[in-house]
């Protein structure tokens, strides 16, 4: 197993299978990615941004509902950016949801572009899913996070 | 409130170097982080685990080593608080140009 690159995590006052609905449903996608994903999250299946700017689609690579999600992430009119992979994961923690989103096996020009991206994401989830309750991270332990 | 503990963990120069060296690379050890450090083993555990408790630094086990990650959400978060959607573009702009400003005088 390589380094991975990126490590993103939030935590979220909310259930796994609300994170885990938001992270492969349409409606919820277009509100915090900004476009939906189009694919039916199956193993082996394509998915796709339906995103008019940007070209970004891969594989799904494993789907362990409400707690895990793989694919390939790749922009498909610049095949010299590669394939990199991301992971979420979704953990209970208390009364609220640790969310891990990992980036890895990214090149060096793709990393320039996700590493803005992915706070902005996740800090949108969190306040659509918690439509605006604050989050008392004194509850939490450090490493209960932890991958 | 979860704010507080990130500008708590901000408000220290060596904790802010740590956080620049894992913006440099990222998933370095502690062994890695102490490197190069005036600071003792023992200091840079202890900011480690106030700059993990605010969730300014995330781990990952990798066989016996833990790694540690930059995870730039909560200042994000931050960020969105004060920042308005379309006032975004023109602060990267002022940025941009303070950069550049920079470079140039360095020259």
């Amino acid at each position: 197993m390589s380094k991975p690159d990126y490590v993103y995590t939030i935590y979220i006052r909310s259930t796994p299978q609300k994170v885990w609905d938001a992270i492969t449903t349409r409606e919820f996608q277009k509100q915090y990615f900004g476009f939906p994903l189009a694919s039916d999250w199956k193993p082996g299946l394509p998915w796709r941004m339906e995103n008019p700017n940007a070209q970004v689609a891969g594989k799904v690579l494993e789907v362990q509902a409400p707690e895990r999600l793989v694919f390939t992430w790749a922009e498909t009119d610049k095949p010299e950016l590669g394939t990199s992979k991301v992971t979420y994961e979704i953990k209970q923690v208390g009364d609220a949801v640790c969310l891990t989103v990992i980036h890895d096996q990214l090149s060096e020009g793709m990393a320039a572009r996700i590493s803005v991206g992915w706070p902005r994401v996740l800090s949108s989830m969190k306040s659509l899913l918690e439509s605006g309750a604050a989050l008392d991270m004194g509850a939490m332990k450090k490493g209960d996070c932890a991958a | 409130m979860s704010d507080d503990k990130v500008f708590k963990a901000l408000a220290d120069a060596s904790r802010r170097q740590l956080l620049d060296r894992l913006v440099k690379q990222t998933g370095l050890t502690l062994n890695q982080l102490c490197e190069g450090h005036s600071m003792s083993r023992q200091a840079v555990t202890k900011h480690l685990k106030l700059l993990e408790d605010a969730n300014l630094v995330v781990t990952v086990r990798q066989g016996r080593e833990k790694l540690h990650y930059l995870n730039p959400v909560p200042i994000n978060g931050i960020h969105m608080r004060w920042i308005g959607k379309f006032e975004r573009a023109r602060l990267d702009a002022l940025h941009n140009l303070k950069q550049a400003l920079k470079e140039k005088n360095d020259e």
